[in-house]
């Protein structure tokens, strides 16, 4: 066996294992680390000789390195004697309990005291079972960075006292909403990378469908988070008509609709209807637009109505700028341009979205619409400038330059 | 993105201790299947009915000719799929030898190549767009 194949056992059973070694300590730190530990042991073992079961391997390994790891620790005498006096000390993991494990894994991984990075690189590595490097790689970053990141993670952790267990149900479902938003943050930085030449990252927006998908299998009854998987997948849908040959970004107005990808749009709408099942909350609202986007045509061919009423809708549940300039691109569409440029320039304002990118691109083609090419120009050229993504911004200065 | 098939390739040896043991044997499918759901890699799975009831239609000739059963040899017979959603082929071959299988049976892993590796200028894919579009299902 080699690196690969270890790396593809470590992906369907790190949230497994660490999950069950957490239960099994009480120390999620110590239970990441041994989990490491084994499959450090693995990449230098298997090559020479594969195990008979892979799993079976990694479990016993890391639960090994966790109980000489809880050894060192005199200090922890306690929880020693408490590990040994533990009936669930056998080698299989309790198949009734697992599922809790792991749900309980991302609340700590997502755990409202670390900071949003760190969330992002504990629920990749440990829920995601990808590697420090695979992390950095997907993310543009150094490796020592996102080592560093995980090792605070976990000290905060234990500082804080974070319990292993699901919150009480009077915090669930903040506490899910914050899993929710490290899976879409996740999502969006594949979906739009907001750094280097590349404007997508599908594989990022796959650990993050990926996620979703482990949610909703593991949390049916809550619609947000089918409402999250539909957003992805039905955004996903779209990837292949979003670049050309060359990399370079093509709008939804000029993408060739019949290289979206309708698995992907028939998974999307499955989730939407699960999501809707008790009124659509932020994500199934996201959804939602998608959808209307998906089972349209053209762009002509849309109904932009019922975007405008769902922007409406997001704006009364999750108000936010973007929100608000997204719903001034839909009633652009809807009803023109002018009342459109009306919601931007009281965003510009009351300065919501201060240096932004977004807020000049969107205006500098409502103005472009409206025949005022001078300043449309020059707010796209101010738009270029704002923004990070170099494909983004080359398309702007396309853009400008066509307004001579 | 890529997925990944895995096509069940059994015998008639192995259909039948698979029959002999039905309960058990669905009841462990199940579990596998959940075990994908939770992993989030599951996208489809069909099981295929006997291939004694199949029918091929055999384009070799100008018409085409319409026979009863299975086509060909039947040492192997596909009876059914997994379609998983996973980050690489080692994952997928890692998954396959867990599907629970009768001794005999062989599972044949195939790569399904993503939307977005289609060519920007294909013809066929263009005309099936097309199709789709007098389908109503853009």
């Amino acid at each position: 066996m080699g690196t690969a194949d270890v790396e593809a056992v470590w992906r369907i059973e790190s949230a497994r294992i660490v999950a069950a070694l957490t239960r099994f300590t009480g120390d999620f730190g110590l239970a990441e680390d041994a989990a490491q530990e084994a499959v450090a042991e693995a990449l230098v073992s298997w090559p020479l000789s594969s195990p008979a079961d892979p799993a079976g391997w990694l479990m016993a390994t890391a639960r090994r390195r966790a109980i000489d790891a809880i050894r060192r620790r005199t200090a922890l005498r306690d929880r020693y004697a408490l590990l040994a006096a533990d009936p669930v000390v056998d080698e299989d993991i309790d198949p009734d309990r697992i599922d809790d494990d792991i749900l309980a894994l991302m609340f700590v991984s997502c755990h409202p005291v670390l900071s949003p990075e760190a969330r992002v690189a504990l629920t990749l590595r440990v829920v995601g079972g990808l590697s420090t490097e695979q992390i950095a790689r997907a993310f543009l970053i150094p490796v020592p960075t996102v080592q560093a990141r995980i090792t605070r993670a976990k000290k905060t952790i234990a500082a804080a006292g974070v319990p292993f267990e699901l919150p009480p149900a009077g915090e669930r479902r903040e506490r899910l909403g914050g899993v929710l938003s490290v899976v879409y943050v996740i999502f969006t930085e594949g979906a739009t990378a907001t750094s280097g030449d590349r404007l997508l990252r599908p594989d990022l927006a796959y650990e993050a469908i990926r996620l979703a998908r482990t949610l909703a299998a593991l949390q049916p009854d809550e619609p947000e988070v089918h409402g999250l998987l539909a957003l992805c997948e039905l955004t996903t849908a779209r990837f292949p008509a979003r670049t050309g040959p060359d990399g370079s970004p093509i709008l939804l107005e000029d993408q060739d609709r019949r290289r979206w990808d309708f698995s992907a749009v028939r998974r999307g709408l499955a989730a939407l209807a699960k999501a809707s099942a008790r009124g659509l909350g932020p994500y199934g609202l996201q959804a939602a637009i998608a959808a209307a986007h998906a089972s349209a045509p053209s762009v002509e061919a849309t109904d932009w109505d019922r975007i405008v009423e769902l922007y409406e809708a997001l704006g009364r549940v999750a108000p936010s700028p973007v929100v608000e300039l997204n719903r001034a691109v839909a009633v652009a569409m809807a009803s023109g341009p002018a009342q459109a440029l009306a919601i931007v320039d009281e965003l510009i304002a009351s300065d919501r979205l201060p240096g932004s990118h977004l807020v000049p691109t969107v205006r500098g083609e409502l103005l472009a619409r409206l025949g005022r090419r001078p300043e449309a120009r020059a707010e796209l050229e101010l738009a270029a400038r704002l923004c990070a993504n170099q494909r983004e911004r080359s398309v702007l200065l396309r853009k400008a330059a066509t307004l001579g | 993105m890529p997925k990944y098939m895995l096509i069940m390739r059994g015998t008639d040896e192995s259909n039948a201790a698979m029959m002999a043991n039905i309960d058990e044997m669905m009841a462990t499918t199940r579990q596998f299947i959940e075990d994908m759901f939770k992993a989030g890699v599951h996208v489809a799975a069909e099981g295929l009915d006997d291939a004694g009831q199949g029918v091929v239609v055999d384009f070799s000739g100008e018409v085409p000719v319409v026979t009863d059963g299975p086509y060909g040899e039947t040492k192997e017979l596909f009876g059914g799929f997994f379609l998983l959603d996973v980050a690489s082929k080692e994952e997928a071959v890692e998954w396959a030898k867990r599907v629970p299988s009768a001794p005999g049976s062989k599972i044949e892993i195939r790569r399904v190549p993503g939307e977005d590796e289609v060519p920007q200028d294909n013809g066929k894919f263009v005309k099936e767009g097309a199709l789709r579009e007098g389908n109503g299902q853009i």
